[in-house]
């Protein structure tokens, strides 16, 4: 059962004379339970796609298309007073930077509370029991004490648990995660993706997963989605896609990831390189957007735009040449 | 025995944090880094890896110990005397976008270091050394004319590196030169790191916490913990066969693009404690999944074994290793 569908997504910035296609046709669904990846560079559109589905982009620059629905429901339909009861309670939402995310004048436990009351009318004195047992659960030491902490009195790692016992106070059908890690050391960032799946194992919480690191991916992901200049170009299996990567990019990427060799080789080692640059998703641009950088690029990317292949069940690429991969490899 | 490119001997860095408060940022830290050699200084934030090459640099003085650069000391020239050796280490910081002036051109940020240290004969030879640099980094000649804000992340940080290259070094400092860009980019300017050095001989201290990306760049690695190394050896002693815990969690806690792989991760519980206030005994025992009784009161002496490695944690020491 899929509790948010996402159907053509596009959504376009206007800056100045100029637009640009961020999110181009993107759709996907996530299923309940399940942990949904979505990968990709800078400018992927990845976080677009996120802000969107939460109706988080500034109205006056963009113009956002296409269907979400959650649980049923239009999104793109209801009043923002109803959106805005729906983020925090059903969606909750993690950031990269939990400093700024995060009021530096207000207490942990004030910014927990506030939460609970709002959505859940609970009162101060329930609020604050809840809001201990939150922090407890997200693995903080002495959370009585520390729900009278300033986010600046803590450290990053433990800002980001503070972030994700605000995101899931509510227990949200969704949590949208968008670089959670990002900002933090590969040790404490192993806490917080074992976290993560603690939690889910727990409560059921679908997770939406937004990262540019293959690596967490593979530890965390169910399914992935990989984004390219704003299109949706391959999704599949997590294992699957490690295994059978089918779309020139997605191949591309995994061979330029450095990876710990355990120390096979003797001499440093050399990274594939993906030729050229990624390209800005101006209008009228025919073709695949990959096309420019590709090696197996012929003269039928440049002039129409791969539409989605199933390749395998549950194996979707959006290359002409997916098939002819699959014989390759 | 031919002298290092760069020798640190014990080198520490405190800043004075308050009342009667001492930062120990760097705390007795020795390595040396060869002609054509990278060396890998890895740790988690706070650990004082940016400190040791800011204060390697000279960009602030250090508390104590020795700095040799080419079989002269360093740590103690004034800035009129180490002037002219500056030339010989330059550095390349995270963020490209911060380390270039976006008031200037291209060919100006590339030309400075060469008027500073009076490198160039002539505006013409000027003229070519910077087109010179373009062409090391692989970027057109066209790029000369234009200013930082018209090139992407990645290409930003082949002017950086061009600009350190227009100094004529012997070593560069990449100080997480390459944490801040995309996969496909980072693997681009690793590579290129990577050919210069060759072509070049340069020596590299390459400070980072990605320790995939040290993986395809270092000859040797340095492991640090709150201000001191807590292990060091060739890329394949430490990463094959680490022996001090620290460094297997660290290496056990980098997720890998291997899904179902089966994982043996050391979860590190709690986080690094303060550089003010460090546990006593040895640093590392608050987190340590191996502490024993004696961690907690005795700070372990280093051992180096016979093969250069050098590891410094009490299990050593029970191990008795040959």
């Amino acid at each position: 059962m899929a509790i948010l569908e996402v159907e053509g997504l596009k959504v376009h910035f206007r800056t100045g004379a100029e637009a640009v296609r961020a999110v181009d046709d993107v759709s996907f669904s996530l299923v309940r339970g399940e942990t949904l990846a979505i990968v990709g560079e800078s400018g992927s559109g990845k976080s677009v796609t996120a802000n969107a589905v939460m109706r988080l982009l500034p109205r006056a620059q963009t113009r956002v298309a296409g269907a979400i629905r959650f649980d049923g429901r239009d999104l793109m339909a209801l009043p923002e007073r109803s959106m805005a009861q729906l983020r925090g309670d059903r969606i909750g939402m993690v950031f990269q930077e939990p400093m700024t995310s995060l009021n530096p004048v207000l207490s942990i436990g004030t910014q927990i509370t506030e939460t609970l009351r709002r959505h859940k009318g609970l009162t101060m004195r329930a609020a604050l029991d809840r809001a201990v047992e939150m922090l407890a659960a997200v693995g903080i030491s002495e959370p009585g004490r520390r729900i009278a902490e300033y986010p600046h009195q803590l450290s990053g790692g433990m800002r980001q648990r503070v972030m994700i016992a605000i995101a899931i106070c509510c227990d949200p059908d969704i949590l949208i995660a968008d670089e959670p890690t990002t900002a933090l050391d590969v040790t404490i960032q192993a806490q917080i993706l074992d976290l993560l799946a603690e939690l889910k194992r727990r409560t059921g919480t679908s997770i939406i997963f937004i990262t540019h690191d293959l690596g967490v991916v593979a530890e965390i992901a169910d399914r992935i989605l990989v984004m390219y200049a704003g299109r949706k170009i391959e999704e599949s299996a997590t294992s699957d896609l490690f295994e059978q990567p089918m779309h020139p990019y997605t191949r591309g990427l995994l061979a330029s990831m450095p990876r710990l060799r355990g120390g096979s080789d003797a001499g440093p080692a050399r990274l594939h390189e993906i030729p050229g640059l990624i390209p800005l998703q101006s209008f009228g641009a025919a073709g695949c957007n990959f096309a420019e950088r590709c090696v197996r690029a012929e003269a039928v990317c440049r002039e129409n735009s791969p539409p989605p292949l199933l390749v395998r069940p549950g194996h979707m690429s959006a290359c002409h040449f997916s098939d002819i991969g699959t014989a390759s490899s | 025995m031919t002298v290092p490119l760069i020798e640190v001997r014990d080198l520490k860095k405190h800043f004075p944090a308050g009342r009667a408060s001492v930062v120990h940022a760097v705390d007795g830290v020795s390595f040396t880094i060869g002609r054509g050699e990278t060396l890998a200084l890895v740790g988690e934030s706070g650990c004082g890896k940016s400190t040791v090459g800011r204060t390697l640099l000279r960009l602030q003085d250090p508390t104590s110990g020795e700095i040799w650069l080419d079989g002269r000391r360093i740590d103690g020239l004034s800035p009129g005397v180490f002037r002219p050796m500056r030339r010989k280490m330059q550095v390349i910081f995270q963020d490209p976008f911060s380390s270039l002036d976006p008031r200037m051109k291209v060919s100006d940020i590339l030309a400075e270091p060469i008027r500073n240290f009076g490198l160039a004969k002539s505006r013409r030879d000027l003229a070519d050394r910077v087109s010179r640099s373009l062409d090391m980094v692989r970027l057109p000649g066209s790029s000369a004319d234009r200013y930082p804000h018209q090139f992407s992340g990645g290409q930003r940080q082949r002017i950086a590196i061009a600009r350190a290259l227009a100094a004529e070094p012997e070593l560069i400092v990449c100080d997480e030169a390459v944490s801040a860009l995309d996969v496909s980019v980072k693997a681009k300017i690793v590579n290129l790191l990577a050919d210069l050095q060759a072509g070049l001989g340069l020596g590299l201290l390459f400070i980072s916490h990605d320790l995939a990306v040290v993986d395809a760049i270092a000859h040797r690695i340095a492991v640090m913990y709150l201000g001191r190394i807590v292990e060091q050896g060739t890329r394949r002693q430490v990463f094959a066969a680490p022996r001090h815990p620290y460094t297997q969690a660290l290496l056990s806690a980098v997720p890998q693009p291997e899904p179902g792989a089966a994982r043996r991760r050391i979860l590190l519980s709690g986080e690094i404690p303060s550089p003010i206030d460090r546990p006593a005994g040895c640093h590392f025992h608050t987190r340590c999944p191996m502490a024993m009784p004696i961690c907690r009161q005795t700070e372990p002496t280093p051992m180096t074994g016979t093969d250069g490695h050098y590891v410094s944690c009490h299990l050593e020491q029970s191990t008795n290793r040959t």
